[in-house]
């Protein structure tokens, strides 16, 4: 990562909080991150107009027209790379501090979008796979894990709560990301095929400018600071430390693999049902099954669609602040054993064709999907302590980079089985649901195993800020 | 806050930068408000 040393306002002794800064601001500064690189999860609404940009229309695509399947390696690779810059670079954030990542983390997503609209543009896909891929995914990764820090130091007395409301905007970026992209390619529709290309200069733009306003209204507070009235330690749990592990040594102990294991099998599951939930409402609740005019219709699945979405921003904040007073081993067991019983049960619903039902399981399960993803940066910091739990972290997440390529594996491999065996309506994906269930059973008995870190693991002696520790 | 060291009990600063704070969290939450609302919208079709 460049040396940004030359410029003052971005060291971080600049950002160390003056007296009666208001700890509140902190995770406005962090939404404003997670909102903004959060738009990744719409990618899928430029799928269509990518797809025709030669023939111009969507259904007679044009022999040089990109495939669906070459535009959806455009979003594994900036997921993989997610999960690789966030390992790669966690250990740099922790020392230079969030503005300086935060900064990085923004030139580098809206560059990305730049880099792709020239893709477009000259109709050259990777230069598309490398500006909005890999350009955009370092942005998201190092974007991913720079507040998560700063806010557990803010917030020790509610680590679930702090994590929980900047992890949302995560989730919640797509639901700004989709719209504001659809109505952008209309207004440039004139211009440009499908109005993509300026579409992806102005995103560009418009989301650099918002995440100057997380860059620069984030501070970390000073060495001494604690909240009034917070009791260091005052939890009673064996599991949360009163030393600190660093990412080199956290990545050697068996705590940390077995929170890799919980969130690979956690993300791989919800994947699972985000990745099919358009088609398999459809296909469980069709006109042939419900009769003609009752079944679900393509409008009505984009409805639930949302719905899931929705409930994934809002699962991750309600959860992640519920772990604070249940405890991040028991809010994980309840994702996987609620979990458990709803993935059986969802094919059943789906065979007897009750609807809402259907709906609301599908909610809470992805509500659990999302609560995953916050609860785990607090669960770390319980761990191994709040020193270089950024880093650690971002070494995590390589399990969500492995989740969202195994996750559409297992749904499509399990899928196309049960069509060739001749399978329709709910019975087509009731292998996909007995499957994710088997594996979150995985995934119960790797929470159960964690344990107290073993001492031998921690720091020895004060950790410095510079170090990564503040 | 308190920026001394070896302070134990430093000073509440929810106290004193309210305003900032609502401000903050307009800027963030106004768009988030929106795509909400859009969100759900397009979830009542599910329901019709």
């Amino acid at each position: 990562m460049a040396d940004t040393s030359s410029l003052p306002l971005l060291d971080r002794g600049r950002t160390i909080a003056p007296a009666g800064y208001n700890r509140w601001l902190v995770p406005p500064a962090a939404l404003a991150i997670h909102l903004a690189i959060g738009q990744a999860y719409a990618f899928s609404v430029f799928n269509k107009p990518l797809g025709s940009l030669i023939s111009g229309d969507p259904a007679k695509p044009d022999a040089l027209d990109w495939t669906p399947t070459q535009i959806g390696i455009t979003f594994s690779i900036a997921i993989v790379l997610l999960g690789l810059s966030a390992a790669l670079f966690g250990k740099w954030l922790e020392r230079v501090g969030p503005r300086k990542a935060m900064l990085a983390a923004s030139l580098c997503f809206g560059g990305g979008f730049l880099i792709g609209s020239l893709g477009i543009s000259l109709h050259n896909i990777w230069l598309l796979y490398f500006g909005y891929g890999v350009v955009g995914g370092i942005g998201l990764g190092i974007g991913y894990i720079s507040p998560v820090s700063t806010l557990i130091k803010w917030f020790p007395d509610r680590k679930g709560v702090a994590t929980g409301m900047a992890i949302m905007g995560f989730g919640g970026g797509a639901m700004i990301g989709s719209p504001m992209a659809v109505a952008l390619m209309g207004q440039f529709k004139g211009i440009a095929p499908q109005g993509v290309a300026p579409t992806f200069i102005a995103m560009g733009i418009i989301y650099f400018l918002f995440m100057q306003f997380g860059v620069w209204t984030i501070r970390v507070p000073a060495d001494s600071w604690a909240p009034a009235g917070y009791v260091p330690n005052a939890e009673h749990s064996a599991l949360i430390t009163t030393g600190n592990v660093s990412a080199d040594n956290a990545i050697k102990t068996p705590q940390f693999w077995l929170l890799w294991v919980v969130l690979l099998t956690n993300v791989t599951a919800g994947i699972g049902v985000l990745e099919t939930a358009s088609p398999l409402i459809q296909d469980t609740f069709s006109d042939k099954i419900m009769g003609v005019g009752n079944g679900v219709t393509a409008a009505a699945a984009a409805g639930f669609v949302g719905l899931l979405s929705l409930f994934n921003l809002l699962g991750r904040f309600f959860w992640s602040s519920a772990s604070d007073k249940l405890g991040r081993k028991t809010t994980y067991a309840i994702y996987f054993g609620l979990g458990i019983l709803l993935y059986c049960l969802i094919p059943t619903l789906g065979h007897n064709l009750q609807l809402t039902l259907y709906v609301v399981v599908a909610c809470v399960i992805i509500s659990m999907y999302g609560g995953g993803f916050a609860t785990a940066p607090a669960f770390l910091s319980d761990l191994f302590g709040k020193y270089q739990v950024g880093a650690i972290h971002g070494r995590l997440l390589t399990a969500w980079s492995t989740a969202g390529v195994l996750g559409p594996l297992i749904v499509h491999q399990l899928h196309d089985h049960a069509k060739e065996k001749g399978l329709t309506g709910a019975a087509a994906y009731q292998n996909v649901f007995y499957t994710m269930a088997g594996l979150l059973v995985v995934g119960l008995l790797a929470d159960l195993a964690v344990t107290a870190v073993n001492e031998k693991y921690q720091e020895k002696g004060p950790v410095t800020a510079e170090a990564g520790g503040h | 806050m308190n920026p001394k060291p070896n302070s134990p009990a430093p000073v509440a600063a929810e106290e004193t930068t309210g305003g900032s704070a609502v401000i903050a969290w307009l800027i963030v939450g106004l768009p988030l408000a929106w795509g909400v609302s859009q969100t759900f919208i397009k979830a009542l079709a599910l329901f019709k």
